[in-house]
């Protein structure tokens, strides 16, 4: 009952937000709300009692990537009013289609996750711990993700090592 | 009901005076080192030995106009001291002065990560100030701020982390019972990290010498050049509650907190007559001193040499140290 009487508000709150970035004139004011949206978030997953995911998202996203946003936001366009898109038509079909696959894509994991469970490859990997180990938050996701999930864990870091490299590169021409 | 909100609530209350008081004597504590440092004496008008220049300060910057240039963005001009400031004293929910569940308000337990969290919301206030004034100095005094809290944070945090490995948590009260029993404070175990998170401190807290957001000879004051009034002295509350915070995290982490000195050693065991909290507060203004100190002696580096600093010293030693960190953590 206090599940839902904390969910459902923070979700408008998160929906809401999310339509006034996307609605907003203002690109910085965008930003803004994106930042808001993202700390409604954090909260979200803290009444999921996964409060390190609740920092990292704090962390990451809100206090790293979108500054990056607004970095950018702010060299390139200082209190320009937003351009009108030169085809309007063709764009609105590609966002339809690009919304339609997420959503395809949303529908066919919640469908996956009801019938398989996922959670006791989580109960196995939390039963192996070692006796040294404390069981909270950040030591269990630790130990899950360096066991069980080693090799996705390695092939992401390896994803953002190409990235740094490249943006190196692209950057550095002469080297 | 009395354990679960009016308790937390009066806490709460006592500490957001405490810090915002202390800031203000903050203020005037910086005037009379450095005036020292100079050979002068300082404010010495208000009170006896000035002391209550601490309140006169707040008083006229109370009673000042705000103004609001005409063609600023008015919310976000508005918006960007609160959300400078909230941040700053959000942190201190965590902060624990004593062991006892009496000394802090929560005691998380990620506790560290929530720290470095927060205060990276704090860059916003900066970035936003300068956007919103409509002005050309207060947005390159902003996008120098952006891109020194960017880079320094990245060395801070790699650098913690290697903390993090010693203590084997993250838990700040954990932090410190790691440094009991293990008989030594962290900063002697650790102090290459004890010195990048100082120096990241200064520069993410916009000290002297990486007060290049506001270097008042090039940008004319800075991201808040177009602030007066009240709003001004939200920014300046929450530069100095930074401050604050940073020499919290750096006794905490480093100075063994509320332990007394010698912590191992059982003739130094008379020290413990002292409360825990007086020695957490005596090892912050130790820091805060030094804060102070360089101040009135160093000069101010020149952008290029700080991201230099930044990317190319700093966060390779943060990883070196980290690395070793870890090899003697798997050694031993």
């Amino acid at each position: 009952m206090t599940d839902a009487l904390v969910f459902y508000p923070l979700a408008v709150m998160i929906v809401g937000l999310g339509i006034l970035v996307i609605t907003a004139r203002s690109p910085v004011h965008s930003v803004l709300f994106l930042v808001a949206d993202f700390l409604l978030i954090a909260a979200l997953y803290i009444t999921l009692n996964a409060e390190f995911l609740a920092v990292i998202q704090i962390m990451v996203y809100a206090g790293g990537i979108v500054v990056l946003y607004l970095f950018v936001v702010m060299l390139v366009n200082l209190k320009r009013a937003p351009e009108q898109h030169a085809d309007s038509r063709r764009l609105g079909v590609i966002g339809m289609a690009l919304a339609l696959v997420v959503l395809v894509e949303l529908v066919a994991i919640a469908y996956v996750s009801s019938t398989r469970n996922a959670a006791p490859t989580v109960a196995r990997a939390v039963q192996s711990f070692p006796a040294g180990v404390r069981g909270g938050n950040t030591e269990e996701l630790g130990w899950v993700l360096y066991t069980d999930y080693l090799i996705p864990f390695e092939l992401a870091s390896m994803l953002l090592l190409v990235a740094m490299v490249g943006a190196i590169v692209l950057a550095r021409r002469s080297l | 009901m009395i354990d679960t909100l009016v308790v937390p609530l009066l806490k709460i209350a006592v500490l957001l005076n405490g810090v915002l008081i202390s800031v203000t004597f903050l203020v005037l504590m910086e005037r009379k080192v450095i005036a020292w440092a100079q050979s002068r004496l300082g404010p010495m008008r208000v009170g006896p030995y000035g002391i209550l220049q601490a309140l006169a300060d707040p008083i006229k910057l109370i009673l000042k106009e705000d103004i609001t240039p005409a063609r600023a963005d008015r919310w976000v001009f508005t918006l960007a001291p609160i959300m400078s400031l909230v941040p700053a004293l959000v942190v201190f929910a965590v902060l624990p002065f004593g062991f006892d569940d009496f000394y802090y308000i929560s005691n998380i337990n990620v506790g560290l990560l929530f720290i470095v969290a927060v205060t990276s919301i704090g860059v916003y206030g900066i970035i936003l100030g300068g956007w919103a004034s409509n002005s050309k100095y207060p947005l390159l005094s902003s996008l120098r701020a952006s891109a020194q809290l960017i880079s320094y944070e990245i060395a801070v945090t790699i650098t913690l982390v290697s903390v993090i490995l010693t203590s084997g948590t993250l838990n700040l009260v954990g932090i410190v019972e790691a440094q009991r029993d293990g008989g030594v404070w962290f900063g002697f175990i650790q102090p290459v990290a004890f010195m990048l998170v100082f120096i990241g401190g200064l520069a993410e807290t916009n000290r002297v010498p990486f007060d290049l957001p506001e270097a008042e000879t090039e940008l004319t004051g800075g991201f808040h050049t177009e602030y007066s009034g009240m709003r001004f002295s939200l920014f300046f509350l929450a530069e100095y509650a930074n401050i604050i915070v940073i020499s919290a995290v750096v006794a905490i982490m480093f100075l063994g907190g509320w332990l007394a000195p010698f912590p191992n050693v059982s003739v130094f065991d008379f020290l413990e007559i002292i409360p825990g909290w007086i020695w957490l507060i005596g090892k912050m203004f130790v820091v805060l001193y030094v804060f102070i100190w360089l101040r009135a002696t160093l000069p101010r580096y020149r952008y290029d040499q700080l991201m230099n600093l930044g990317w190319k010293v700093l966060i390779p030693i943060a990883l070196a140290n980290l690395m070793v960190t870890g090899i003697v953590k798997v050694v031993l």
